[in-house]
């Protein structure tokens, strides 16, 4: 297994030289063109781009969901693509993933939805596991809730219950995808007040896909374009109007109003 | 395919073991079923008395009329129509549940916590299914034995004796085992077939994208699966007589 020197130390995962492609012959599409870039330990990147340029191909390659067709992906200095399952299962366990659409188990639920992880993954008896589940619920707003299934909650409950989910296990890393698609601007705020939070008491170094722009910048320590195969990383939203490409100048007058 | 049978039956060994949802497949697959199998029993087996009776009764053999419906349906009907039933039922349920599951990210949710798919949604359906459709083929074989006596005996006059007789004689437990095999193997296949086109919803080309693609894999399902179920039952038979 390789083994990065640079992602030893602050470095939580890195793309080193990342190509994939989708499709077959002359309907052939290279979403990632041999890209680098790194999502440094206990902060907050946000991955922005264009529909169906790779943002959520990004997100399962760190899982090993998909695998690239070259290059590594290195999770704590691990290649996650020359994992074997066994290998991908134990690395999963130091991620939590919010979905999209919150992936909920709409025939359990917000309980046992919130409970699945701990039952699966740990030793925990089932009072230890109610208390935790309780206190997740009263930090998330969500207390008197428990007994509902998925189909009962709105968008921002369902995101809420996707993200105590994910948080159960105390997750190293936490990746959202497109976090607050569908949630009207007053929750979309709330969601981002409760990651910062929840970031806060946890530490957990964050990746965020979103259109949300340029909103989501704010939570930013880092962000990531990606577009037409290449990732481009600026320290700040500011930073990709000065951008000297023409086509990430055009993407930020487009999505950030300028 | 193949590795994904491997993977349900290695799932049945791995902890934690999800013994509430096992009890909950063996009361939707085995007692949900108890009803649609009796009737089909029921009316299977009148249907034997009659058209046995009938058509002994022209070589005057109407004696064997017990032999000739109990050996038909223990060997035969009981184990095959027991699973064209479950695969009608309980194959297409398993189909659409796992194929939404698929969609919606579900799976991918319980790969990303780390929990194995195959353990927790797979196996548990492949036990029960494993314990109840032997006894269901046995419900089907005692009603099926019952409702050939009510249209042999009852309504078309056969000697109640005999009836019962001639059937202690030729049931041996050579032919109880070809059910149980039978009725064993249809059950593997049903929910192989049927668990395993809702989880790979995603990769089966011409299926569509969303709602309809579980609908297509759905009827895929139930029809592959009773097609695999009538030619397993003819290389069976084959094998074992």
């Amino acid at each position: 297994m390789t083994y990065s020197a640079a992602s030893a130390g602050l470095t939580a995962i890195e793309f080193v030289q990342v190509s994939k492609t989708f499709g077959e012959r002359e309907r052939r599409h290279r979403v990632l063109n041999e890209v680098s870039w790194a999502i440094p330990k206990g902060k907050t990147t946000v991955i922005a781009g264009g529909s169906g340029q790779g943002k959520s191909v990004t997100l399962k390659l760190i899982l090993g969901l998909l695998r690239p067709d070259s290059g590594q992906i290195l999770v704590d200095g691990q290649d996650v693509g020359k994992m074997g399952a066994g290998q991908l299962r134990q690395l999963r366990t130091k991620f939590g993933v919010l979905f999209q659409g919150a992936a909920l188990f709409d025939s359990l639920s917000v309980f046992e939805n919130i409970a699945l992880p701990l039952r699966e993954r740990t030793k925990l008896k089932e009072p230890e596991i109610r208390a935790k589940i309780m206190a997740t619920l009263e930090t998330l707003e969500l207390a008197g809730h428990e007994e509902k299934f998925p189909a009962q909650l709105s968008g921002g409950m369902k995101k809420r219950v996707g993200l105590a989910r994910a948080l159960q296990l105390e997750p190293e890393i936490v990746l959202f995808d497109e976090p607050t698609t569908g949630l009207d601007p007053l929750m979309t705020l709330e969601i981002y007040a409760l990651f910062q939070r929840m970031q806060q008491q946890l530490g957990y170094t964050a990746v965020i896909v979103s259109h949300d722009i340029p909103k989501v910048f704010e939570l930013a320590d880092q962000i990531v374009l990606i577009n037409k195969g290449e990732a481009d990383v600026f320290a700040e939203a500011s930073q990709i109007i000065h951008s000297d490409k023409p086509h990430i100048r055009e993407f930020a007058e487009k999505t950030m109003g300028l | 395919m193949g590795l994904f049978l491997l993977s349900a039956v290695a799932g049945l060994f791995r902890r934690p073991f999800r013994g509430r949802e096992l009890l909950r497949q063996l009361r939707f697959i085995g007692a949900g079923s108890s009803s649609v199998i009796f009737f089909t029993a029921l009316s299977s087996g009148m249907v034997l008395g009659l058209q046995g009776y009938y058509t002994l009764k022209k070589f005057g053999a109407e004696g064997m009329l017990g032999s000739g419906v109990a050996l038909t349906l223990v060997m035969e009907l009981g184990p095959i129509l027991t699973a064209l039933m479950v695969a009608g039922r309980v194959g297409s349920a398993i189909c659409a549940e796992i194929g939404i599951m698929r969609i919606s990210e579900q799976i991918d949710a319980l790969e990303c916590m780390a929990v194995d798919p195959f353990r927790y949604l797979i196996s548990p359906k492949l036990l029960a299914a494993i314990l109840s459709v032997p006894l269901l083929t046995a419900m089907f074989d005692v009603v099926g034995i019952y409702g050939g006596y009510l249209a042999g005996v009852k309504l078309m006059g056969a000697n109640s004796g005999s009836y019962f007789s001639s059937m202690t004689l030729s049931i041996t437990n050579h032919e109880i085992w070809i059910g149980i095999i039978k009725s064993f193997v249809f059950a593997l296949l049903v929910v192989w077939i049927s668990a395993g086109r809702g989880y790979f919803v995603h990769r089966i080309r011409g299926a569509g994208f969303g709602a309809e693609s579980v609908s297509k894999v759905t009827t895929q399902a139930v029809v592959l699966s009773s097609i695999a179920v009538l030619i397993f039952d003819y290389l069976l038979t084959a094998v074992l007589l």
